[in-house]
């Protein structure tokens, strides 16, 4: 058929599609860049981590004797003097005191290598002389030295010997933190919010305390530091460095956003399931506990989960209190001098030790999963919980 | 006018801020009858259905005045608890508003919270007789567990008013219980008004004209916020006094 016989035959229809498509493009490139970035972000990470996962191990002689509690070194051979972790080395007296039957033994096993050694192994640069460079070719020649899986990075708290570091202490801490924060955020953010949207008048009143919520929530996070320092640690008392210090400051800050997406929640139910239960004589509180809160509840929940993601990855506030603590022993409560992982990884990050790139590597590889644990834990709940009508 | 009223309306006035929705109101409501409101959109009907069981005060800044007097009490009194008002005054929703539990728990929830009812036979009972009287229960009965928000419209609409008829109340109030409905729905409904006319005084809201001359026994004409004519249907609809009802009722605005 002819164009001119086509009866839906429009001459500038062919520009429009065009443009149409161009915009389509752009749409999707901006996807694709930001894509990227993301993407780039997390290879250039995880390939810096990889290594962290194997840690060098020398098989030796371990000998336990009353002269080797005085001075470590006596443990070992001395040809292995700069092969064997100085951190390792150290807790040997720490080891025949917990085990007393160990004394007066020899014992042969997989024993902690130093950082120079496993960075070597590692093909990284390294600090070892030249000849100490083939009596580790040797070593490894003969499988005496191996790269194994990497437990200490799981089991131990901070070290300034970088082969013996983990963040085992900082992830208790991250939790005693995170636990303090939504024992208080939590309860506190929802109760505000159920005031808010199901009691409170729309007046001047609850407009000025709307747009201080919304200025909390824009507040940059090193001042509720600030805050903290001064109103928890200066005024009450509370001991510095603590996970309870450092939850209740996070607490603050997570709480405009608990408040604000629970009234997002609540704000979702429809107003005839609220008149539906007036309208049969229920009391507020029965036709809140009973019919509102159970429908917005996903909502609320997957906007805390939220908040405790941001909380996570908070480091500013914890600074100013004190939470970037050199802390190689775990904490045992909520009292104890803790760290954090993101205040951990930036530790790490100052750190000189050329062994900390990988470890830095990994302790964000960490921080990301849990990140991404959270938000899809979030996102499962809506899914799974949203009342559909 | 009305003999041994059960609802008796008198100077009723409200405001929405500065808007004076209702202006003087005076109606009498008697027992076991059906009334119908009708009028042209914005004219207050609703207003003042919703104020019968006070549940304009749950939106800010309405004024009311003037008496409500149900059984010889005003239940604008300060002695009377708008929540034991609302028991004794049901009410159905224009859109169906079956809460998102079982069709079982939309009809138990109200009582046993009144403590009209505990859990067992007792409130077994309660829900198969309010579900039977709202013609639900054939097609329910074997699905009680399942969510109220499955059912069709026009059941889930019945479904409110056996969730309404659960806690006893005197008085049902409808607000265009089906103009949401099809042909068949509203059918259904209509005629379980008339079965329920026996037992409770009725007062419905409507903009269908010929719903309101098929179910209602009288019928009150608002127009901006006054009411203007109230009689008889029959009388109502074929002899109106009012120049307005006429015009109205015969379709010339509205």
């Amino acid at each position: 058929m002819k164009k001119s016989e086509n009866p839906f035959y429009d001459l500038s229809l062919k520009k429009r599609h065009a443009k149409t498509k161009r915009f389509k493009l752009f749409t999707y490139s901006s996807l694709l860049f930001s894509l990227a970035f993301l993407l780039f972000f997390i290879v250039d990470i995880g390939i810096k981590a990889f290594p962290a996962l194997n840690q060098a191990y020398v098989y030796i002689d371990v000998t336990y004797s009353e002269k080797s509690m005085r001075s470590p070194r006596a443990a070992i051979d001395r040809k292995y003097k700069k092969i064997v972790s100085r951190a390792y080395l150290r807790e040997i007296p720490k080891h025949i005191e917990q085990n007393p039957s160990l004394l007066y033994t020899t014992v042969k096993k997989w024993v902690l290598a130093d950082d120079q050694v496993d960075q070597y192994l590692k093909g990284h640069y390294s600090k070892l002389k030249a000849k100490d460079k083939v009596f580790v070719d040797e070593l490894k020649k003969s499988e005496i030295l191996q790269l194994k899986f990497n437990k200490t990075f799981f089991s131990n708290g901070d070290s300034k010997v970088p082969e013996f570091a983990g963040i085992l202490s900082s992830m208790i801490g991250t939790i005693l933190t995170l636990i303090v924060t939504m024992l208080f955020a939590f309860p506190i953010g929802v109760m505000t919010a159920i005031y808010l949207e199901e009691f409170s008048k729309d007046n001047l009143k609850t407009q000025i305390i709307e747009i201080n919520i919304n200025n909390l929530a824009a507040i940059p996070s090193i001042l509720f530091g600030l805050l903290g320092l001064a109103i928890f640690i200066n005024t009450f008392g509370m001991p510095r460095s603590s996970a309870l210090v450092g939850g209740l400051t996070l607490a603050l800050m997570t709480l405009p956003i608990i408040i604000v997406s629970s009234r997002a929640a609540l704000r979702g139910v429809p107003n005839s399931i609220r008149q539906a239960g007036f309208a049969v004589g229920l009391t507020k509180v029965q036709v809140v506990a009973g019919h509102v809160l159970p429908l917005a509840f996903p909502g609320i929940m997957t906007g805390s989960i939220i908040g405790l993601a941001q909380a996570l990855g908070e480091t500013a506030p914890l600074i100013i209190i004190g939470m970037i603590a050199f802390i190689p022993d775990n904490p045992t409560s909520i009292l104890d001098a803790a760290t954090v992982l993101p205040a951990q990884i930036f530790t790490w990050a100052g750190m000189p030790e050329r062994a900390y790139i990988e470890k830095t590597a990994a302790a964000i590889m960490v921080l990301l999963s849990i990140l991404i644990l959270l938000n899809s834990t979030a996102i499962y709940l809506r899914k799974k919980y949203e009342v559909k009508w | 006018m009305v003999k041994n009223a059960k609802v008796q309306i008198k100077d009723l006035n409200l405001w929405y801020k500065d808007n004076h929705a209702l202006k003087s109101i005076n109606l009498e409501f008697k027992p076991n009858t059906i009334t119908a409101i009708v009028g042209p959109s914005g004219c207050g009907k609703s207003t003042f259905l919703r104020s019968i069981n006070r549940m304009n005060e749950l939106i800010d800044n309405t004024i009311t005045s003037g008496k409500i007097i149900i059984d010889n009490k005003n239940i604008y009194d300060d002695d009377v608890d708008e929540v034991a008002v609302r028991k004794r005054i049901g009410m159905v929703f224009q859109q169906p508003n079956p809460f998102p539990k079982s069709i079982y728990d939309n009809v138990s929830y109200a009582p046993m919270k009144h403590g009209i009812t505990t859990k067992g036979i007792e409130c077994d009972d309660l829900v198969e007789q309010s579900l039977k009287r709202s013609a639900l229960w054939e097609e329910v009965k074997n699905k009680l567990r399942d969510p109220g928000t499955s059912l069709s419209g026009g059941q889930q609409q019945r479904l409110c008013i056996a969730r309404t008829i659960a806690v006893s109340p005197d008085i049902i109030l409808m607000d265009e219980p089906t103009s949401a409905l099809d042909p068949i729905s509203t059918e259904k409904i209509e005629s379980l008004m008339l079965e329920l006319k026996k037992d409770y005084t009725i007062i419905i809201v409507t903009h269908n004209m010929q719903q309101a001359a098929r179910v209602s026994d009288y019928t009150a004409f608002f127009d901006q916020g006054e009411m203007i004519e109230f009689g008889k249907t029959d009388t109502i609809f074929i002899n109106p006094k009012e120049k307005r009802t006429e015009d109205y009722i015969t379709g010339r605005f509205g």
